[in-house]
């Protein structure tokens, strides 16, 4: 088990972060602003899954990463309702045309 | 083995995502997350994380991307004056592009200089031999039952709020 040390799974988490950072930043789109943020909460889970193979008594960051888990299905199902009202009432999806409050 | 799945596995993690930030198609970009998703919950199994690995596979694929791929199909517009070819798609300006390749670039560079140079001193051995699911339910059911019963109340708040917000209060439809 020790042959994959703990600085593999934390690169593959910033990768995995960044890209989702990325992906949050350049979609125009609100779903897709959506997948970049379950990507980069993913990223985060890998963190905390790969500090708790070392405290396999208590496993303190799997229980966060459950907690986290979650939170993010909260996150989503209201984040898609309020979505579909967005749509619902201005019939787009681009966050850029939704520029109301700066008129 | 096991380097050989850690890295087989992470390297599709990795070209899932990088394939949702490329693609213009934002059902190919869920379907792509479907993929990330499966990625990294065998991840968690490979760090010693069995109940976790098959929580995500059953929050995150079963639940999580079904939704997002309503909400992809609820949000694109009936009547598509370009050709059916376009559904779905988005357009990403140019400016936002660059900042958001700079940004994720800097971000890696950053975040692999920290890890690289924090030298982690584990107090104890990698153990990932026995199950963890008896340890995850007695520490919820003792030390963390107040975190445990706030979640339980997140998801209800989050179900009715959800449901209230979405539905149709419009009488002309």
């Amino acid at each position: 088990m020790s042959a994959i040390s703990i600085y593999h799974y934390l690169i593959v988490a910033a990768i995995l972060f960044s890209t989702g950072l990325a992906v949050a930043i350049t979609k125009r789109h609100f779903v897709g602003i959506l997948l970049g943020i379950e990507l980069m909460l993913n990223a985060v889970n890998l963190n905390l899954v790969a500090f708790s193979r070392y405290d396999s008594d208590r496993l303190s960051g799997q229980l966060f990463a459950l907690f986290v888990m979650v939170v993010a299905a909260a996150e989503v199902t209201v984040a898609l309702a309020i979505v579909l009202r967005v749509y619902g009432h201005f019939k787009t999806v681009d966050p850029d045309k939704l520029d109301e409050l700066k008129r | 083995m096991e380097v050989a799945a850690f890295y087989g596995f992470s390297a599709l993690a990795i070209l899932a995502a990088l394939f949702i930030l490329f693609s213009k198609n934002l059902i190919y970009g869920a379907f792509a997350l479907l993929l990330a998703f499966l990625g990294i919950a065998a991840l968690f199994v490979l760090a010693g994380a069995d109940f976790l690995g098959v929580a995500q596979i059953m929050i995150y694929v079963g639940g999580i991307l079904v939704l997002l791929m309503f909400g992809i199909m609820l949000t694109q517009r009936a009547i598509q004056q370009e050709g059916p070819s376009r559904h779905n798609r988005v357009e990403v300006p140019i400016t936002r592009k660059v900042w958001g390749f700079v940004i994720g670039i800097g971000i890696v560079g950053v975040l692999a200089k920290i890890i690289f140079s924090a030298n982690f001193r584990m107090s104890g051995d990698a153990v990932s031999r026995k199950s963890t699911i008896k340890t995850i339910g007695v520490e919820l059911m003792t030390s963390h039952l107040l975190p445990f019963e706030i979640a339980a109340i997140l998801l209800l708040v989050a179900l009715i709020g959800a449901a209230y917000l979405a539905l149709n209060r419009n009488p002309a439809q």
